[in-house]
C-alpha cells in the first residue's frame, strides 16, 4: 500500500493511501471529536462533528470522511476548525435534551464531554424540543429516544457487523427516529452492543440502569466465562458489588464485542440465589454450619465410600466452566484418594480416544483469522448461538469468501451460506465421509493407503466435490466443527475426517467446545484417562458411566449434571439414590438441593483468581474482581483444605498464581505427545436414538446463565433453536 | 429441516395481480444483481397505486420479502418520501410544499387556508373521503412557489382566490361519480 505524508496540528506523519484523516489522527492520539464515525464501522458522515480544517481546501471538512492525500495539512484546533465543531455542537443540541442529571449515561456520555468542550452555556433557541416515543426493545436495553443524536452507529451495527438489521432509521427531517417501527424486541444474541457504541443515553443497559454513576465504578479486567473463546471484559463494580459487566478490547479475541450472554450473565451472582454459608443436610432438612464441620463431614463420608469400595463406587462431575487451577487441584485430590473416575465431559457420547493421551486446543490457527477465511467449511456448528463473536468473524470472511454448511439441524446463521447440506444426524459422520472421498480424488497424490481403504466405496456428489473445490481454491480455508461434533457418538470419526480433508485441501481445522475452560480441563486432567497434561492416570470411570450407572457417592463441582448432562434424567435419578453427594457450588436454589448431602459455598466467576484456556489453546488468568458474598470461598482454596484434610499430599498452595505457575512449568516440559490417530476410526453406523440434539440453547449452558434474570425474559431464551435461515442486509 | 425451498416472494404475489408483480419485476432488472435495496422505491409505488393510494404494513412486509431486504429497509424508505402514504386517503390528495421556497412565499397561509376551508387539519381526510391535506418536500416547482400538487397536477403562485377555485373545480368534477352520497 502506498504511503503519503501529512501534517496534523504540527506532527509529520505518515499514512497508508485511503486512510481518513481520522484514522491517521486516532493512531497518533490527536483527538478530534465525532459521534457517528466508529472504527469498526462504515463511515456515515452524518453527525459533521469531526469537522477539520485542512489547509488546500476552502472550508472545513469531516476527518471521518476525508481520505489522506499527500502535503495535507491538517489542523484540528484552527479557528475555523473549532468555528465548525462548535456550530454543530449547537446544532446537535437544539433538541437534545437536558436531562443529564437524570440520564443513565451521564458521565460518561460523549454528548456531554463534547458540549463541555464546544457547547455554549445558552442556547440561542427557544422553540420547544421534539419529543420521541420510546420504543420497547427487550430486556435487556432501555430506550430513551428524546435523547438519540442519529449518528446511526446502532442502525450500522446491526446491517453490518451482525447482519441482522432490526433497527432503522425511519421518518425525514425533525420527524426521523430510530427504531423497529412495528414493536419488536431485539432479539439478535449480540444486540446489547449498541449500548456501548451508543454515544448519547439513547440507549443504556436495563438490568443495570439506575444502579450507579459511571464515576462511582471501579474496573477490574477479567474472562468472560460462558464460551470457548475467552471474551476480554471489565467487571465494574461499587463497594464490592458488580453492577455491570463491558467488553475490554482484544482484537485477536472479542474485538470490541461481547455477547448478551457474556455481558449480562453477572446478574445471577448479583441477584440469583447464592449460598452464603455451608450446609449439610440432616433427616431431609438443610442446617447451617460452619466450614470444619462441612468439611469434615464431606472428607468423612468420602472416605467411608471411596474406602469401601476400592475407589469404584465414588465420581467426580467438573463444570465447564471450572479453572484450570481448580480442575487441577480436583483430579490431583480424587485420584489422591485412590478413585479415578473423574470427567468434565458431561456432554460427550464418544469416549473411543479415550486411552490415548494428549492434550491440544481446538483450532490450529489463530481464531482471528477467521475474518480472512476465503472458504469456511461448518460441520454441524450452530456457531451464532454457541459462539456468537466467532459467527460476526465468520460474516466478515463472507463479504468476500465463502461459507458452506453440513449440518443435520436448522441452522440460524448470519451470513449467506453458499453450499448446504443437511444428513440426518446419525449420518453426520457418513455425509462428511462423502467430503473425503471428493478430496481424495481431487488430490490423488496426497493421500496414503490407508485413506484409499478408508473411502472404499464411499461416493460422492457434485455438492461435496463444489465444497472440496472451495476448500483447495481458497488461500485461507478451513473447517469448524459445531459443539454438537464433540457430542454425535461418531465425534472421533468426524474429528478425524476432518483433519484429513484440512489437509488434503490444505485448510486449517478448528473444533468448537462446551464451556470456557474445556481445552483447561483436560490439561489439568479432569478426564478418566490422564493426569495433568497427559499424564498416566489408572483409567477410572466416564461422565456418561458416572451418571448413567449410578454410584454411592458424589462429588460435584460448579455443575449441575441433571441439567447440563446428556442423560440429565437419569442424571437427577442416580444422584438423588447416591448416598451421598458434595456439591460445590454458589447457588442454594435448583435441584442441587434436593439432591446433595452437603452444600459448600464457593465463589462465582469474577470473585475468583484462575485461569480459562481457550479454544486456541491460549492462556488466560485473571484475578477476582470482587469478594465473594458471605462465608463462600474461593473453589481453589476450599479444594486445597479438602486436599489436606484428605491426607493427599502436596495441597500447601498459597494462591493461584502458584499453581498456575507449576502447571505451566509442567506443560512446558511435557512433550508435545502427538495424539495416536493413526488407525483410522471405523465408520459404523450410529443410532437415530444416539444422536438426538438435546441443545443446551443459548442461555441455558451453565448455572450461572440460567440464573441470569433478564437473559431469561430475552424471546431467545425460549425460541432456539430457531429454524428458518434468515439473512437479510 | 430447514425448507430451503420456502419462496419468500409468495407473500406479495397473494396480495397484488401478476401483472403488477411483472412490473416490479422489470424494475429489479434495472440495477445491478446484488443490489437489493435500489428497487424499494419503484416497487412501493407500484403496490401503493394498486392498494387505492396507500401502503399497509403488511404490504410493506411483503415488497421486503419478495425483494429479500430486511422489513426495516422498507419502512425507512416508505416513511421518508413524502409522496407514500401511510393512512387510507381521501379522493384527492392535496400536498402542500412547506420547503424553504414555498415557505418564504407563504405555505403556511395556504396550509391555513386549506386547514379552514376543508375543516380538516393537515394529515386528516375530511368526512366525506374527498379530500385529504398533506405536508410535503420540496417538488422542484419553487419558481411557482408557493404550490401545492392535486391529483399529479401542479398549483403554482397560490393565492386564497385560486385555493378556492381549484376546490370548487374538485368537487364539481366529483358531483356524478359520487355513490358515496
Ligand atoms: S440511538 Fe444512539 S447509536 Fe442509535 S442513532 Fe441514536 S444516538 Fe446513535
Ligand atoms: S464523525 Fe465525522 S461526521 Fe460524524
Ligand atoms: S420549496 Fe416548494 S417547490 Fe421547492
Amino acid at each position: 500500500m502506498g504511503k503519503v505524508n501529512i501534517e496534523i496540528d504540527g506532527k509529520q506523519l505518515t499514512a497508508d493511501v485511503g486512510s481518513m484523516i481520522i484514522e491517521v489522527a486516532d493512531e497518533a492520539d490527536i483527538y478530534i471529536p465525532r459521534f457517528c464515525y466508529h472504527k469498526k464501522l462504515s463511515v456515515a458522515a452524518n453527525c459533521r462533528m469531526c469537522m477539520v480544517d485542512v489547509s488546500s481546501l476552502p472550508k472545513a471538512v469531516p476527518a471521518c470522511a476525508t481520505p489522506v492525500a499527500d502535503g495535507m495539512v491538517i489542523q484540528t484546533q484552527s479557528d475555523r476548525a473549532i468555528d465548525a465543531q462548535k456550530s454543530v455542537m449547537e446544532f446537535l443540541l437544539i433538541n437534545h435534551p437536558l436531562d443529564c442529571p437524570v440520564c443513565d449515561q451521564g458521565g460518561e456520555c460523549e454528548l456531554q464531554d463534547l458540549s463541555v468542550g464546544y457547547g455554549e452555556d445558552v442556547s440561542r433557541y427557544v422553540e420547544g424540543k421534539r419529543v420521541v416515543k420510546d420504543k420497547n426493545l427487550g430486556p435487556l436495553i432501555s430506550t430513551d429516544m428524546t435523547r438519540c443524536i442519529h449518528c446511526t452507529r446502532c442502525v450500522r451495527f446491526g446491517q453490518e457487523v451482525v447482519g441482522i438489521r432490526e433497527l432503522g432509521a425511519t421518518g425525514r427531517g425533525e420527524h426521523i427516529e430510530i427504531g423497529t417501527y412495528i414493536e419488536s424486541t431485539m432479539d439478535s444474541e449480540v444486540s446489547a452492543n449498541i449500548i456501548d457504541l451508543c454515544p448519547v443515553g439513547a440507549l443504556t443497559a436495563k438490568p443495570s440502569r439506575y444502579k450507579a454513576r459511571a464515576w462511582e465504578l471501579r474496573e477490574s479486567p477479567s474472562i468472560a466465562p460462558h464460551d470457548c473463546l475467552g471474551s476480554n471484559v471489565n467487571i465494574h463494580h461499587r463497594r464490592g458489588e458488580i453492577i455491570r459487566v463491558v467488553p475490554r478490547e482484544n482484537e485477536s479475541i472479542n474485538e470490541v464485542w461481547l455477547s448478551d450472554r457474556d455481558r449480562f450473565s453477572y446478574q445471577a451472582l448479583t441477584e440469583g440465589k447464592r449460598l452464603l454459608k455451608p450446609k449439610i443436610k440432616k433427616n431431609g432438612t438443610w442446617q447451617e454450619t460452619d466450614w470444619q464441620t462441612a468439611l469434615n463431614f464431606a472428607v468423612a463420608e468420602m472416605k467411608r465410600i471411596i474406602g469401601v469400595s476400592k475407589g469404584e463406587e465414588f465420581g467426580t462431575i467438573v463444570g465447564n466452566n471450572s479453572t484450570l487451577e481448580e480442575s487441577f487441584l480436583i483430579q490431583k485430590l480424587i485420584r489422591g484418594t485412590g478413585c479415578n473416575n473423574i470427567d468434565f465431559r458431561t456432554r460427550r457420547r464418544d469416549f473411543s480416544k479415550d486411552q490415548y493421551s494428549g492434550v491440544r486446543a481446538g483450532f490450529n490457527f489463530p481464531l482471528q483469522d477467521l475474518d480472512t477465511m476465503d472458504a469456511t467449511l461448518l460441520i454441524a456448528g450452530d456457531i451464532r448461538h454457541e459462539q456468537p463473536l466467532a459467527a460476526l468473524r465468520v460474516r466478515k470472511s463472507t463479504g468476500f469468501g465463502r461459507a458452506m454448511a453440513i449440518n443435520p439441524f436448522d441452522g440460524e446463521y448470519n451470513f449467506r451460506l453458499y453450499q448446504e447440506i443437511q444428513p440426518e444426524p446419525h449420518l453426520l459422520a457418513q455425509e462428511f465421509a462423502c467430503v473425503l472421498a471428493a478430496a481424495a480424488q481431487k488430490q490423488p497424490d496426497k493421500i496414503n493407503a490407508e485413506i484409499k481403504d478408508w473411502i472404499e466405496g464411499i461416493t460422492f456428489t457434485e455438492q461435496h466435490a463444489i465444497i472440496v473445490d472451495e476448500l483447495i481454491n481458497g488461500e485461507q480455508s478451513c473447517i469448524l466443527m459445531g459443539v454438537y461434533v464433540q457430542e454425535h457418538p461418531q465425534a472421533e470419526v468426524v474429528n478425524w475426517i476432518a483433519e484429513q480433508v484440512a489437509r488434503l485441501t490444505d485448510s486449517k481445522w478448528g473444533y468448537m467446545t462446551q464451556g470456557c475452560n474445556a481445552a483447561g480441563n483436560k490439561m489439568a486432567g479432569a478426564v478418566p484417562n490422564q493426569s495433568e497434561f497427559g499424564g498416566r492416570a489408572t483409567p477410572g470411570k466416564n461422565a456418561k458411566q458416572m451418571l448413567t450407572e449410578g454410584l454411592k457417592g458424589y462429588l460435584i463441582h460448579n455443575c449441575e449434571p441433571d441439567v447440563e448432562s446428556l442423560w440429565a434424567d437419569q442424571a437427577l435419578a442416580n444422584l438423588q439414590n447416591a448416598e451421598c453427594v458434595i456439591a460445590l457450588t454458589s447457588y442454594e436454589d435448583g435441584r442441587v438441593s434436593d439432591y446433595s448431602t452437603v452444600m459448600l459455598p464457593i465463589a462465582g466467576s469474577y470473585e475468583t483468581s484462575g485461569t480459562y484456556v481457550n479454544v486456541e489453546g491460549r492462556w488466560q488468568s485473571f484475578s477476582a474482581a470482587v469478594p465473594a458474598p458471605g462465608e463462600s470461598r474461593p473453589a481453589w482454596k476450599v479444594l486445597r483444605v479438602l486436599g489436606n484434610l484428605l491426607d493427599t499430599s502436596g495441597f500447601d498452595y498459597e494462591s493461584s498464581v502458584q499453581i498456575r505457575d507449576e502447571l505451566k512449568e509442567k506443560q512446558e516440559n511435557s512433550r508435545d505427545k502427538k495424539e495416536s490417530r493413526k488407525t483410522p476410526p471405523e465408520l459404523h453406523a450410529a443410532s437415530e436414538e444416539e444422536t438426538k440434539r438435546d441443545s443446551l440453547g443459548l442461555y441455558m449452558v451453565d448455572p450461572m446463565v440460567r440464573r441470569a434474570n433478564a437473559l431469561q425474559q430475552t424471546s431467545k431464551a425460549s425460541t432456539h433453536p430457531i429454524s428458518i435461515s434468515r439473512v437479510t442486509t | 429441516m430447514t425448507d430451503l425451498s420456502y419462496d419468500k416472494s409468495l407473500h406479495l404475489k397473494e396480495l397484488i395481480p401478476q401483472s403488477e408483480i411483472d412490473e416490479i419485476d422489470c424494475w429489479i432488472k434495472k440495477y445491478p444483481n446484488d443490489r437489493k435495496r435500489p428497487p424499494i422505491m419503484p416497487a412501493l409505488k407500484v403496490v401503493q397505486e394498486n392498494n387505492g393510494n396507500y401502503l399497509t404494513t403488511e404490504m410493506m412486509q411483503a415488497v421486503a420479502e419478495y425483494l429479500d431486504v430486511p422489513h426495516v429497509a422498507v419502512y425507512e424508505v416508505a416513511t421518508f418520501y413524502s409522496m407514500f402514504n401511510l393512512d387510507k386517503m381521501g379522493r384527492h390528495v392535496l400536498s402542500v410544499c412547506t420547503n424553504l421556497s414555498c415557505s418564504l412565499r407563504g405555505a403556511d397561509k395556504v396550509v391555513e387556508h386549506l386547514q379552514n376551508r376543508l375543516n380538516i387539519k393537515l394529515g386528516e381526510t375530511t368526512k366525506d373521503g374527498l379530500f385529504s391535506i398533506k405536508e410535503v418536500e420540496c417538488m422542484a416547482a419553487c419558481g411557482g412557489a408557493p404550490m401545492l400538487e392535486v391529483d399529479k397536477i401542479y398549483h403554482e403562485n397560490l393565492t386564497e382566490e385560486k385555493i378556492d377555485q381549484i376546490l370548487s373545480e374538485m368537487a364539481a368534477k366529483d358531483l356524478p361519480t359520487q355513490e358515496d352520497k
